[in-house]
Parts: C-alpha cells; structure tokens; sequence
C-alpha cells in the first residue's frame, strides 16, 4: 500500500508531467486561457490517462514483451515484439479517446458540449503517449500502471488548472509588447516549474 | 529548374524564422525544453523530427485524394508511427547510449504537434515535393530553435560545446564556475521565452494585439 501512495506523490507531484517534464506543452499553453476549459480538459486526461496506460500495460504484458506469446502457442514463446509498442499504444490511445468521446456524449452531455474540440485532442496529447512510455520504460506492474495513470493525470490536470488562474489574473498586466501572449505564458511556466522542484527529494 | 517555384521556395523558408514552428505556430514544445541540456542531444532530436516530419509530410500527400476525412487522423498516425519506430530502431542500432537518455522523448515524436501539424495543416491540401519541403523547413526552424536552446545552456550550465570543453571548469582547474539553473529543466522556458521575444521585436508583426 505504501508503494503505491509513494507512487501516486511521485507522479503527482514530483515528477509532474506538465511541470517536471513539459510533456503535454501544447495543449498546456493553449487550452489555459480560462479556468473552466483548463478543468474540463484536465478531467479529460485524466479520464483518459487511467483507461490508457493499464491498457497498455495489458498489451504490453501478453501480447509484446519477449516470451508474451507464450500462452498462444509454445511455438511463440520466443517472439519479441517490443518495437511495435509505438503503434499499437497510440492505436489504443486512439481508441480509447474515440469511446470515451462517445460514451460523454451519450450519458454527459453537458461536459460533451464544455470539453468540445479538446476531447478528440487527447489523442494526440503527449502526456497520454508519455504515461505508456514511461509505464514501459520503468517496468510498472498492473496494479502500479494504475496508480500511475491516475497519478500522472491528476498532475498534468492541477498543472494547467493553476496555469489558468495565473492567466486570468495576467490579462491585467502590463506586459511589454513582444513578451505578450506566448513569451510571458513560457516565462509564467518557467517559474511554476521552478516552484514545483521544491517538491524533489520529498520520499514517503 | 521548373519544378521549384514561388510555392516550393515558400514552404521550405517560410518556417524557419518567419513562420517558425515553436516561436509562430506553438507546436512541438515539449520536446524543444526536455532535452535541450546537452547539444548532441538536441542534435539528434532535430534529426529524428526532420526526417519524421519530411517523409510523413511525403507519404501523407500521396493519399491525400485517396483518404476518406473521418479517418485521416488514424491514417497520419499511422503513417507516421512507422516512422518513428524505424527512426527509433536506428538510433538503437547505432548510437545506443544517446537512445537511452533521449528515453520516451524519440517515442514522443510521434505525438510532435508539428509533424501531426504539418501533415494535417499542408501535406492534405499540397503536391509531395512541396509537403517534402514543407517538412524540412518545419524541422530546419525547429532544429534552430533547439540548436540556439541547446547551445545556451550546455555551454553556460557545463561550460561545453557538443561535448568538447570549451570554458575550462573550476573544479577541474579551470576558469569557469558552470551555472547550475541551465541544466535544470525551467532554464529552457525562459531561454525561449527570451529567444520568442527577440524573434517579435525583430518582427513587430508577429506581436500579439491583446
């Protein structure tokens, strides 16, 4: 149990994807305007995030890694077929955001029509690709995959919800011209990056 | 030569500095902070997203009249998560060490907003060898911008220059006494934070109206 709390904090908070990894930049600087899109989409990878990566955890384990294909035929059990992790992960991915989609449209229509555009975006979001990667590159079981993809999400999702509210606040600033829009945004980032590494060396 | 008119010469310069991917059209910024610490690093992302963004851009355009619109997205993916696991197994062939510190970074090509950008934003509506051009301009203003990134901060955070010492470290008897916040990962915000608001004072137009 307390492996899996060390893990969440980790993941949440100290090795943050947005702010420790600048995964997700795309998405994270242009969907942060207001507050309420930032939440919408936050909850969304989130959503997505927790369905994805023990998925692929799943795909990894039985079908990929060497020796996987072992519960097929014996004739199997030596194939290696790590270097398609790559295709088939986004390929989940995409999958997933797909019934995700339709299954908010269906019970939820009121978040459909709020997270709009930025759902099917996910797809291509990076912090999702990223949670499979890192789940693959680290070794994380099943039970730690979920954890993680919790974990990873919610971080991403605090990330962007506190970089709206700076926003929102900077509209009534006076910033020198070639620094607006974007400049400040990465200088903003920047410093709540900086802030965010006060959290290393935390360890339950 | 013909073929090369105003709109192949376009697509190749336009996005290195005028249009360029991570300063004008904010794509592919991940990727331009993460691993900016070290030149040869940056060096062989440039590579990767160059290549990836050519040859998807290349592919894209050649069933453009052929893909139905609602799946095209999972028809780019594709194309260019090949791409990327050939690029992938290269760099493991040959420079094994540097594919393990890039880590999930060359994976994450594949979710590079400038190569889904460019192949959903130019390589649907134009001719391959302009989508090709297209794609190495893309890469060639995403390289400058991580060159230049890459550039500041090994050569203040480890006094070096793709690798080779060039300011002499105090602690191995040298002069220089290395910046510490280069190679911390928020430094590569603000360099570029810096080097988006050079880019606009030099270029008023590009400046924000609100």
């Amino acid at each position: 149990m307390e492996h899996y709390l060390n893990l969440a904090i980790r993941s949440i908070f100290l090795e943050n994807m947005a702010l420790a990894f600048f995964l997700g930049m795309c998405s994270f600087l242009a969907c942060s305007k207001k507050v309420e899109t930032a939440l919408g989409l936050g909850v969304a990878v989130v959503f997505v995030q927790v369905l994805t990566v023990p998925l692929n955890n799943l795909i990894l384990t039985y079908l990929l890694k060497e020796g996987a294909l072992g519960w097929v035929s014996p004739a199997l059990a030596k194939v290696d077929l790590t270097f398609l992790a790559f295709i088939l992960f986004i390929g989940t991915i995409a999958a997933a955001v797909q019934v995700v989609e339709m299954a908010v449209e269906k019970y939820a229509p009121a978040l459909y029509t709020t997270l709009g555009v930025f759902l099917p975006l996910i797809a291509v979001n990076c912090v999702i690709l990223a949670g499979s990667l890192f789940m693959q590159e680290r070794d994380y079981g099943f039970g730690e995959s979920v954890v993680y993809g919790i974990g990873s999400g919610l971080g991403w999702a605090i990330a962007i919800v506190a970089m709206a509210a700076v926003r929102e606040k900077l509209a009534y600033s006076n910033v020198p011209a070639g620094l607006r829009g974007l400049g400040i945004t990465f200088v903003v980032a920047g410093l709540m990056s900086v802030a965010f590494m006060m959290f290393s060396g935390i360890q339950l | 030569m013909s073929a090369f008119g105003k709109r192949e010469r376009e697509a190749l310069l336009a996005p290195i500095l005028a249009n360029n991917p991570i300063g004008v059209q904010v794509l592919g910024i991940c990727s331009a902070l993460a691993i900016t610490t070290r030149m040869d690093k940056a060096f062989v992302m440039t590579m990767g997203v160059l290549l990836v963004t050519m040859l998807a851009n290349v592919a894209v355009s050649l069933v453009r009249n052929h893909t139905p619109g609602s799946i095209r997205i999972i028809v780019q993916l594709s194309i260019i998560a090949s791409l990327v696991i050939v690029f992938d197994q290269i760099l493991k062939a040959t420079l094994y060490e540097l594919s393990l510190e890039l880590s999930v970074f060359v994976g994450l090509i594949i979710t590079n907003c400038i190569v889904m950008g460019r192949a959903e934003g130019y390589a649907m509506q134009n001719p391959p060898l302009a989508s090709a051009l297209d794609g190495i301009g893309n890469g060639l203003g995403y390289g400058l911008v991580l060159m230049l990134t890459a550039f500041i901060r090994e050569l203040l955070g480890a006094g070096k220059v793709f690798g080779f010492v060039v300011l002499p470290l105090a602690k191995d008897g040298g002069w220089y006494v290395p910046n510490g916040m280069m190679l911390i990962a928020p430094s590569g915000l603000f360099i570029i934070a810096g080097l988006i608001w050079l880019l606009k004072t030099l270029k008023p137009e590009l400046q924000d109206k609100d």
